[in-house]
């Protein structure tokens, strides 16, 4: 499969927002971010910067620090050194959960959802910060059951009970009921139906350019990040080797050769 | 016959109580995961406070609100200042800091109020009332079963209709995941182990007048009791330590009335056994959610 073909070519026509000018501000900003160990880390003094609107795909092999860059960008791991921007805000003194209050979400790699909660019960935690009011929070409900049909017919199903497939799109529906403004993604693909695989890229597609939420989306299925993505960037050994457009990378061989493997 | 009525339905009251406090236990093992050995200790520390409470005010109602203020306090007090500091990683340190904490807390009270046990008057009459001219339960009886039915009831919806509850299941299951989706989990732990440690001090507080009285060791037995209780329905299942605690308090009730107080230990350590050898995870346990 080529990673050019069926690419809707309005994806990064209309999609992708103008170069930046001085009033610009990224929504996500990564500056000389270090992780790890000392001599050995694991992500290298990253500089990386995400525009408003704009959904770029993080690629490169297991062990680049795709998952690391993610988790340190949540929270979930302390930087040795370098910063962190959301909307120009550094985010070094602020919490797991308060960065997901100011519109930072992540769906981790994997089954994130909380088997214990039914679909419903899922939704509803996700939509919870942003809707404290019940009739709000149902319409929020709501909105996550119209992005993924097969999740209304199982909204009283327990997450133990669903297929790979409903427990992605449970997950990505959890985190887009809240309207964040910036999306991290680990993996979303991964063990799933192209089918499947192309229904969730449609949602971030539609996420994005409709309601300008910003996207990182770290991926090993290249073909299908990119075919979504205005952006490609290859981390590798945890720095930053590759930022080009999504089409030019997708169609320069000599690139794919070199970094992404194909 | 009349005899078996009294035992059963005093059973049932005791078991009651028996099962309120196991509830406390599976409340903080899901909000926590821990096993917290120094429950009955600081519910009887709960129940001081309660007592000096009623012999200042002589309201029952206001010793009882005052065990529950003190429960959620000192809950709060354990999880901040000792539990969170101790690695979560693996259960042993918290289990090993809270005995440490049951040791102290009962050697304090020992310095500060004896060894003799203060009697508690029950706010009602403890003669059983007659049905049809069986003698069944007491007026306190009756008052003991109202009260474990309305917190029971009560921690049900809070835990099952509430979106407090929802991120206390939430965030005992998933930590991580809850908090990324904006859950203050420590908040909720901390929610967690005053709940737990308001519902414990209430079991004590109902228990005491039909003991001995009030001493530092006023709840070991009730801490063992329920600790069976929550290991034979499952630490999970709210369900299994209200079923599991009127079973162990029929069953001491009745073995107490035919044989006598010393063997009813062993019968529930006899049930212990037979639970664990045939049901390992416990009566009720889920499939999947028990891990420890």
């Amino acid at each position: 499969m080529r990673a050019a073909t069926g690419r809707p070519a309005a994806a990064t026509g209309t999609g992708a927002p103008a170069a930046p000018g001085p009033a610009a501000r990224p929504a996500l900003a990564v500056d000389g971010l270090t992780v790890g160990y000392a001599g050995a880390p694991v992500i290298d003094g990253l500089t990386l910067e995400v525009r408003p609107g704009e959904i770029v795909a993080l690629l490169g092999a297991n062990g680049a620090g795709k998952t690391t860059l993610l988790r340190t960008l949540s929270g979930l791991v302390a930087p040795r050194a370098g910063r962190v921007l959301l909307d120009g805000d550094d985010l070094a003194a602020t919490s797991v959960e308060d960065r997901a209050r100011r519109g930072l979400a992540q769906v981790p790699e994997g089954r994130s959802v909380v088997t214990e909660l039914t679909v419903e019960e899922n939704l509803e935690l996700g939509a919870l910060w942003r809707y404290p009011g019940r009739a709000e929070r149902r319409a929020a409900v709501a909105r996550g059951y119209d992005l993924f049909e097969p999740l209304a017919r199982r909204r009283a199903s327990p997450g133990h009970q669903l297929s790979g497939g409903e427990r992605q799109m449970l997950a990505l529906a959890r985190a887009l009921v809240a309207l964040p403004r910036v999306l991290l993604l680990d993996e979303p693909s991964l063990g799933l139906a192209p089918r499947v695989v192309a229904q969730l890229m449609g949602v971030l597609r539609d996420a994005a350019h409709g309601t300008g939420l910003t996207v990182l989306l770290a991926e090993q299925n290249v073909t299908s990040a990119l075919s979504i993505a205005d952006r490609g960037v290859v981390l590798s050994l945890g720095a930053v080797v590759v930022d080009a457009p999504a089409a030019d990378l997708a169609a320069d061989p000599a690139l794919r050769h070199a970094y992404l493997g194909f | 016959m009349d005899r078996l009525v009294l035992l059963v339905s005093t059973g049932v009251a005791r078991g009651l109580v028996i099962a309120l406090f196991a509830l406390s236990l599976v409340i903080i093992w899901r909000a926590a995961r821990i096993v917290n050995f120094a429950q009955a200790a600081m519910a009887v520390v709960a129940v001081y406070v309660a007592f000096a409470l009623q012999a200042a005010t002589g309201s029952f109602v206001v010793a009882l609100l005052g065990a529950l203020v003190t429960g959620a306090l000192l809950g709060a007090a354990v999880e901040r200042g000792l539990m969170r500091r101790v690695s979560g990683r693996t259960p042993m340190p918290g289990m090993i800091v809270a005995i440490g904490l049951v040791m102290v807390l009962q050697s304090v009270l020992g310095i500060l109020f004896g060894p003799k046990h203060r009697p508690m008057t029950p706010v009602l009459a403890e003669t059983p009332l007659s049905v049809g001219g069986v003698p069944v339960l007491s007026r306190y009886d009756l008052f003991v079963l109202v009260v474990a039915l309305v917190v029971v009831v009560g921690l049900g919806v809070l835990f099952n209709r509430s979106t407090l509850g929802l991120q206390l299941r939430a965030s005992a299951v998933a930590p991580e995941v809850s908090r990324l989706l904006g859950v203050r989990v420590p908040r909720m732990v901390t929610i967690g182990w005053m709940l737990s440690s308001a519902v414990a001090a209430l079991a004590v507080l109902l228990l005491v007048p039909t003991e001995l009285g009030l001493n530092a060791h006023s709840a070991d037995v009730l801490f063992v009791h329920a600790f069976t209780v929550a290991v034979l329905g499952g630490l999970d299942s709210p369900a299994g330590a209200l079923l599991g605690g009127v079973v162990v308090g029929v069953l001491v009730s009745l073995v107490t009335g035919y044989a006598s107080a010393g063997l009813a230990p062993l019968a529930v350590l006899a049930l212990l056994t037979v639970v664990l050898l045939v049901r390992p995870g416990g009566i009720f346990a889920p499939k999947e959610a028990r891990t420890a």
